[in-house]
């Protein structure tokens, strides 16, 4: 089962048994289904299908269904469509059709699901023929009215000719016609071969950067309606934990205070004329808990946990082959060592916040999210009304990184604080505080490696133990099948197309005891890939070390089977100048990894000093996504998965006290600025023959890299994250 | 009530006297380009130019504000976006999700205001704003080339 499979929402599920073919994974293009739109429905907008509007004016308007949070994929999808649309990328703009219209449109825009680095790679063949089939049938139009084979027609930018008689005429011109032709069958779409494109696979610039600059972008934080009151608020700080009592009377008369609501049984809100005015009263209001049975859990308690599990008899293999016990039990030497990865919160820019108004008849959310439809069925679900009487408005997102995908905690919170004050629009804006206790965290692990090294210093046998949280059995209990979480091995999988490891060995073995502390986990930037290649990849290095071996020759000798891993190890190794000698000071560490469907690697070059400070100077890394749909908007990818990589690497540690989490802010949960950024130089090596994603592959090398290159540099062999908590000084 | 002087008007606000100059500006007078992050003054979403000097407005209470301090905004940087710091930012393609740009933008043009010829370790000292999309080597390319260029001197 891929992640993806299991990472689906319930939306997704359930409207997916709405319809045969939808349930088989190969929903209809809709180009000719019934327009339900409410803009159509005033018959104001010439929709040639689903994906492409063109206006008399030649504006071209592309609908994307998945969400822009920074990573570009508004601009990728719209260059996918345009491509195939052969039309004027200057006259291009974009649109998000809302997830109820999609539902009313039997999913005629697919799955809005953005997160796993999907948003490319798994909807790039229906929405380029979405372009493509547009395409056909404004050529028909123009044939049509010049009584032609459309065959004798061709477009480019957005102007079709007719070679016979030269005539030619715009989109703009038979957008209208167009939109009354039979659509073509998909499979009666022809696509271009990538090598003839000329908008996709160009580095282009983004679509959405211009009010970016100005303060003119919207964002939920700063979204109104007329009559909009404010909300703030507190959920039990400890997990599991509910609201005892509290005091209204303490704070009814503070400045601005309409209504002291409690929601659910677990949290309450202040709702004021300000979010200002609410914050302050709320942080006035008594409040007493009843924390529950995790009241004494702590970081600690956890860990002890986790360790039994590193030799519990009961576990869940990933990959296996051979005899791993017999090989390390016949080993010359045996190396053994535990690693541990801590909880994290995604500390996205933009603080957890929603508006809603909710009457008895509908109920409507404006919010940034990851998943249209994940909020749209929360919105339902919280609101008790059906899906037909709701909507979600999609908003642009400061900062996604998977917080706002399969979970919409705020959305359910600010429907139910909507639905006390019916016919009041509400907004809900989480303190930064709020958002560090009530994270979704990026689940906590360990892992125990035994390795078995012959005579020689080959490897022959390999055991890795993972024990610990499964984000599956937290977020979709239903897809855990005999207690495995096929998420958990994450670039650890048996060859494939998704997440393989790229190493073989003639004995294997990986294992996952899966232990799940009451900390809610969620998906988060690179997901377990982040923490399964830091295991992998560093110790990997300790046994290149332990054989007295190069580490990029030990890797390749274990890879011959795995040309694509080998490939970009190879091509980062070479740009990085390994073998080389490096500045006086400055070491090298290397790793590759594969996920999300592509193939990364990376080689870090740091300096540490004499009280232990360290530096890092550049990161060389390579990427071989398939195919590269804008290689501007990679390049800004992997730099930033570093950025989010190396603050998880540094500094990411979210400590657990009496049940709940001690970090609330920025002050207490460093990440990476400017000082800490180093060089990026990025090689983009796209082999062809496949779609993999960019967004978060990239991350999962930086930490690896970088502490290879502080155990090159130090002799110190960093296994327990973050950084911080190692002393680098030369003992 | 507070009278504050914000991109070039005066305006009078009644809130109380704690209230941030972040959430007045937010709020009172609804210009939504200065952003809340974190409210401890920790990541410079909130800057704003205090008669020249970048200021993190989160954490700075609206009384200890004097109608005479000029307060420009991310709206109030330029007429209509081009000033050379956000022409740079467009020519590097510098945002990700924007969400902490305008500070980011903010700091940046205060920055080049008193040092027109950062060196990058005046950079990462004077730019400590967080972006969590990781635009920080834009960032800098961005700056470098405003101050190569000279554009912060010429009028």
């Amino acid at each position: 089962m891929s992640l993806a499979s299991v990472t689906d929402t319930k939306l997704s599920r359930r409207s997916l048994l709405k319809g045969s073919a939808a349930a088989a994974g190969a929903f209809s293009f809709g180009f000719a289904i019934p327009v339900t739109s409410e803009a159509q429905a005033q018959g104001a907008v010439p929709e040639i299908n689903a994906w492409v509007v063109v206006h008399p004016d030649d504006k071209v308007v592309i609908r994307i269904a998945r969400s822009e949070m920074g990573q570009g994929t508004l601009t990728g999808l719209a260059q996918l469509v345009a491509e195939e649309l052969d039309c004027d990328w200057a006259k291009v703009t974009t649109e998000y059709p809302t997830p109820g219209q999609n539902l009313a449109r039997n999913r005629v825009w697919g799955n809005f699901s953005t997160g796993g680095s999907r948003g490319v790679r798994e909807s790039h063949e229906y929405v380029r023929k979405g372009g493509a089939a547009a395409r056909m049938m404004l050529v028909q139009a123009a044939a049509d009215g010049w009584k032609v084979p459309a065959a004798e027609c061709s477009a480019i930018k957005g102007v079709i000719t007719h070679k016979g008689s030269g005539r030619s005429i715009r989109y703009g011109e038979v957008a209208a016609a167009a939109t009354k032709l039979q659509a073509p069958a998909p499979a009666n779409v022809p696509l271009k071969d990538p090598k003839d494109w000329t908008i996709a696979g160009k580095p282009l610039k983004r679509l959405d950067t211009a009010d970016k600059t100005t303060g003119k972008k919207i964002y939920g934080m700063d979204f109104t309606l007329p009559g909009m009151l404010n909300a703030a608020i507190k959920d039990c700080p400890v997990f599991g934990g509910k609201v005892k009592s509290f005091d209204a009377a303490k704070i009814k008369d503070m400045p601005g205070v309409k209504h002291v609501l409690p929601v659910g049984d677990s949290a309450i809100a202040v709702v004021a004329d300000t979010w200002w005015r609410a914050k302050t009263a709320l942080d006035a209001l008594p409040i007493t808990w009843d924390e529950g049975e995790h009241a004494k859990v702590s970081s600690e308690s956890i860990a002890a946990w986790l360790k039994e599990g590193l030799d519990a008899p009961q576990a869940a293999v990933g990959n296996q082959n051979g005899d791993v016990k017999g090989a390390i039990a016949n080993a010359a030497r045996v190396i053994e060592q535990v690693y541990s990865y801590p909880f994290q919160n995604h500390a996205c820019m933009e603080v957890m916040n929603a508006t809603a108004l909710y009457t008895p008849e509908r109920c409507e959310v404006w919010t940034p999210t990851q998943n249209g439809e994940a909020a749209l069925a929360a919105a339902s679900e919280a609101s008790g009304l059906p899906l037909a009487k709701c909507e979600a408005y999609k908003i642009d997102l400061g900062g996604g990184f998977g917080r706002r995908g399969a979970v919409h905690d705020w959305v359910r919170q600010v429907v139910a604080i909507a639905k006390q004050i019916p016919g009041t629009p509400v907004k809900l804006i989480w303190s930064r505080e709020e958002d560090m206790l009530h994270g979704r965290f990026h689940p906590v692990t360990q892992c125990k490696l035994t390795g078995a090294l012959d005579k020689d210093g080959n490897l022959t046998g390999l055991h890795l133990r993972i024990s610990g949280q499964s984000i599956v059995a937290g977020i979709f209990p239903q897809n855990i099948q005999n207690g495995r979480d096929p998420a958990v091995f994450q670039g650890l999988n048996p060859p494939g197309p998704e997440a393989s490891i790229g190493y073989t060995v003639p004995n294997l073995l990986i294992d996952h005891a899966m232990r799940n502390p009451h900390v809610p986990p969620g998906f988060w930037r690179g997901v377990n890939l982040n923490q399964n290649t830091i295991y992998l990849e560093c110790f990997i290095d300790e046994l290149a070390h332990a054989a007295g071996k190069d580490p990029l020759e030990f890797r390749r000798a274990l890879m011959k089977n795995h040309p694509k891993h080998l490939a970009v190890l190879n091509a980062v190794a070479e740009k990085a100048g390994w073998g080389s000698k490096p500045p006086e000071g400055v070491y090298r560490g290397i790793c590759q990894t594969m996920g999300f469907g592509s193939y990364v690697a990376a080689v870090a070059e740091v300096s540490v000093d004499a009280q232990g400070k360290l530096k890092i100077h550049k990161i060389t890394a390579a990427t071989d996504p398939g195919h590269a749909v804008n290689p501007a908007q990679i390049e800004r990818q992997v730099e930033g998965s570093f950025v989010y990589g190396l603050s998880a690497a540094l500094f990411g540690e979210c400590t657990v006290k009496d049940g709940r989490m001690v970090e609330e802010n920025f002050d207490t949960y460093p990440v990476v600025r400017m000082e800490d950024m180093p060089a990026v130089e990025t090689i983009i090596v796209p082999s062809g023959g496949f779609w993999g994603g960019v967004g978060e592959p990239t991350i999962a090398v930086a930490a690896p890299a970088v502490l290879n290159a502080i155990f090159a540099a130090t002799g110190k062999r960093v296994r327990n994250l973050p950084l911080k908590n190692t002393d680098l000084r030369k003992a | 009530m507070a009278k504050l002087s914000i991109n070039g008007k005066t305006i009078e606000v009644a809130v109380e006297d704690d209230t941030p100059l972040l959430w007045v500006i937010r709020e009172q007078i609804g210009l939504t380009g200065t952003k809340y992050g974190c409210g401890v003054a920790q990541c410079g979403a909130c800057t704003v130019h205090i008669d020249g000097v970048a200021t993190r407005s989160c954490s700075m209470p609206v009384s200890a504000l004097t109608a005479g301090q000029k307060i420009v905004t991310i709206e109030g940087l330029s007429t209509d976006g081009n000033h050379p710091i956000q022409k740079a930012w467009i020519e590097h393609d510098v945002p990700q999700c924007g969400f902490c740009q305008s500070g980011m933008i903010m700091a940046a043009a205060a920055l080049l205001q008193s040092n027109p010829k950062p060196s990058d370790a005046d950079i990462a000292a004077e730019i400590t704003n967080i972006c969590r999309c990781g635009t920080y080597n834009r960032v800098k390319a961005a700056i470098k080339d405003v101050a190569a260029g000279g554009q912060m001197n010429r009028g």
